[in-house]
């Protein structure tokens, strides 16, 4: 697919931050947002943190990425639209690429799109508003409702979590605000774009998602860059409570260009009865250190984390996922699919760590790496700590490699090497993405073809 | 009608240093059903891979053409596309994908037009006519299928691309006495329509199902004696203690 660049496009109303990282930073983001002074007061506190916090030593190698040299804040227009024709007309190109307003029109229940460092557009169905569904830009949703922010923001995610969340809370800007009311089911997905589009930028998106007893809502968030030579940074945190008998569904569509380092922490609190379910294919970016978190609080509460993930030349995607049961008769299952290629090297992490507490607790994890060539690496690393009595655990890794003999089998069909991997792909994958949304399983097959014809093409 | 022979010249293979096929020649017309027996390894299933142009199955000489269309050098799908099928004596699993999901991309880049529902209902009508029901479509490809289920699906293979040439490693092995009737019914159809059919097989009990127009005895990777049926009797008989060899 062909992108054009916008680099550099004159645009009056745009801003951005002068490079690097400091109070000074920190104070002009707040400033420009107009906060509450609770807010600018997290903030600065995050950033002591995240200076006090040494980079991760385990995982991918970090040191390429130039924390001083990173622009930290772009705005690229004055305001929010919630009419596609308000909106720059560059912004509007590049989302009409990813066919947002066409999706809109068709299945989703509520769209947000942001670009940079801030939310451009927003819109939510009419009759989701009415029924109370909440759906803004994080900026927003604090302006509008610093109570209900202030009491949820940060506790699931604390700045101090690890490094990245820290510097996501010292400069967050953009992300979606949801809160679902008691006993609202939304049907159909409410849909978050992001793109970044500047060189050597940061964004920091931050996410809270709430959704009151027995709800339910699917949000679906897309990632997308155009490429360019220098590296970038996208640390997001997303923080989803999920109360008594709700249900969330998260899914992520990850398609950051090669120069993105995506450094994420997620992690949901789970009640009584509640489900959570993350849905992530990774696919793009340079460096991914992803491991979504389900702390399962209440008793009978449920975690599915559905993880595909494709790495190709230059990639390193760091992935997994941790579960901590809590609570009695609590569930989980973590299943895990990687297809390495290309040099390409996936690497999987998982935690299942029963409490003592969390009598008849029942958990799954199994990951599945798959080799398409010699030069492409998997490791997994998947543990299990476990405390509570009754419990029934298991976990499964297998690291494969396309088999000479299923080559031979599908080419003595007429199949040609390509047409042979490509068909052995699918059938690996089969299996969670038959567990996928059906409208997520679309998105990530056809990109996943996309990038499979790259690879031999 | 298919109008081309398989010609097997002077052939010498090799599996790494060790040469297992030594100078064979054998020339098979279009309609014509050979039979080739021969004690465990004598090389049989080596001339199959070989045919169909196993990478760790080296050709040092001699040649293998479709008519005048030499395959020495060409790689297995494009051997395929020319009409040569191998029905696996032991066919490898693959997760995730069906018998159907197989016969649909067999099917469009073999160059298939139909539609998916008609790709269907030939696969259903072909798996009766193997002696399976409809659902062995969505199975698991031989995953999920019994040791006569992976002979069945392979033959079912065959049938679905009425190839120029045929040949089958051992498909006999596994199957019940219906499971041979129904594979004797499948080649002598294949065999009316022109493709020229190879069965390899242990057991002269097959020739109550089959009637091949020549029977081939393959020892120490060479053909050591070709008849007509009477020369499988013989076999049947007396093992292959003759050719030097104790039967196994």
């Amino acid at each position: 697919m062909a992108r054009k660049k916008v680099k550099g496009k004159p645009n009056q109303r745009s801003f951005r931050i002068k490079q690097g990282l400091d109070t000074d930073t920190v104070k002009t983001i707040s400033a420009i947002k107009s906060e509450p002074r609770w807010m600018r007061e997290f903030r600065l506190r995050a950033l002591r943190i995240f200076e006090r916090k040494p980079l991760p030593t385990w995982g991918a190698d970090l040191s390429p990425l130039k924390l001083d040299k990173i622009c930290y804040y772009v705005r690229p227009t004055d305001r929010s639209a919630r009419r596609w024709e308000d909106l720059p007309s560059e912004i509007r190109e590049t989302y009409t690429k990813l066919g947002i307003p066409k999706a809109e029109q068709q299945y989703l229940a509520g769209v947000s799109a942001q670009y940079e460092s801030e939310v451009v557009y927003g819109s939510l169905r009419e009759e989701l508003a009415k029924q109370g569904v909440i759906f803004l830009s994080m900026d927003e949703a604090l302006q509008k409702y610093p109570e209900i922010i202030k009491e949820y923001f940060g506790t699931v995610v604390a700045p101090d979590d690890n490094k990245f969340a820290a510097l996501n809370s010292a400069v967050w800007s953009g992300g979606s605000f949801i809160y679902i009311p008691p006993k609202v089911k939304v049907s159909l997905p409410l849909h978050a774009f992001f793109a970044i589009e500047s060189a050597r930028f940061g964004q920091f998106e931050r996410t809270l998602i709430i959704a009151d007893k027995d709800s339910f809502v699917h949000y679906v968030e897309g990632c997308t860059a155009p490429i360019y030579s220098e590296n970038s940074l996208h640390a997001a945190v997303v923080e989803v409570i999920v109360k008594e008998g709700a249900r969330v569904r998260y899914s992520t569509a990850q398609n950051w260009s090669r120069n993105v380092y995506n450094l994420t922490t997620k992690r949901a609190f789970v009640e009584e009865e509640g489900v959570i379910e993350w849905v992530s294919g990774s696919l793009g970016s340079r460096v991914t250190m992803l491991y979504p978190s389900s702390c399962l609080r209440g008793k009978g509460a449920r975690a599915d984390h559905l993880l595909l993930s494709l790495a190709g030349e230059g990639q390193v995607l760091d992935t997994g996922a941790k579960v901590f049961h809590l609570a009695p008769q609590t569930s989980s299952r973590v299943l895990a699919k990687s297809i390495s290629r290309g040099g390409g090297k996936n690497v999987f992490r998982g935690l299942l760590q029963v409490a003592e507490k969390a009598k008849e607790a029942k958990g799954n994890m199994r990951c599945n790496a798959l080799l398409l060539d010699e030069t492409s690496q998997a490791e997994t690393f998947p543990s299990l700590k476990i405390k509570g009595k009754d419990v029934a655990v298991g976990h499964e890794a297998t690291v494969g490699k396309v088999g000479e003999e299923q080559l031979f089998y599908l080419r003595s069909r007429g199949l040609d090497e390509e047409e042979a991997t490509g068909l052995i792909v699918n059938g690996f994958i089969e299996p969670i993405i038959k567990e996928f949304p059906l409208e997520f399983a679309v998105e990530i097959n056809q990109l996943i073809q996309l990038k499979m014809k790259g690879a031999t093409g | 009608m298919h109008a081309k022979s398989l010609t097997i010249e002077r052939l010498s293979v090799a599996i790494e240093k060790k040469e297992v096929i030594k100078d064979l020649s054998l020339t098979i017309r279009k309609g014509e059903l050979r039979l080739l027996m021969g004690p465990n390894a004598a090389g049989k299933s080596t001339l199959a891979y070989a045919l169909a142009g196993h990478p760790n199955y080296r050709v040092t000489s001699g040649e293998i053409k479709i008519g005048s269309q030499k395959l020495n050098d060409l790689p297995t799908e494009e051997r395929a596309r020319l009409g040569f099928f191998l029905a696996f004596q032991y066919p490898v699993g693959i997760e995730g994908i069906s018998l159907f999901d197989l016969l649909r991309e067999t099917a469009r880049v073999q160059g298939w037009s139909g539609t998916a529902r008609e790709l269907l209902g030939l696969g259903g009508r072909l798996a009766r006519a193997v002696g399976l029901e409809n659902k062995i479509l969505g199975k698991e490809l031989n995953f999920e299928l019994s040791g006569g289920e992976k002979k069945r699906t392979e033959i079912l293979q065959a049938l679905a691309l009425q190839p120029v040439f045929a040949v089958f490693d051992e498909s006999d092995s596994g199957l019940d006495v219906d499971g041979l009737k129904l594979f004797g019914e499948a080649v002598g159809g294949l065999i009316k329509g022109g493709t020229g059919v190879l069965v390899i097989s242990h057991y002269p009990r097959i020739l109550k199902y089959l009637k091949p127009d020549f029977v081939h005895v393959m020892v120490g990777g060479k053909i050591v004696e070709s008849g007509g049926v009477s020369l499988a009797k013989k076999i049947e008989k007396g093992g292959y203690e003759s050719y030097g060899q104790k039967e196994s």
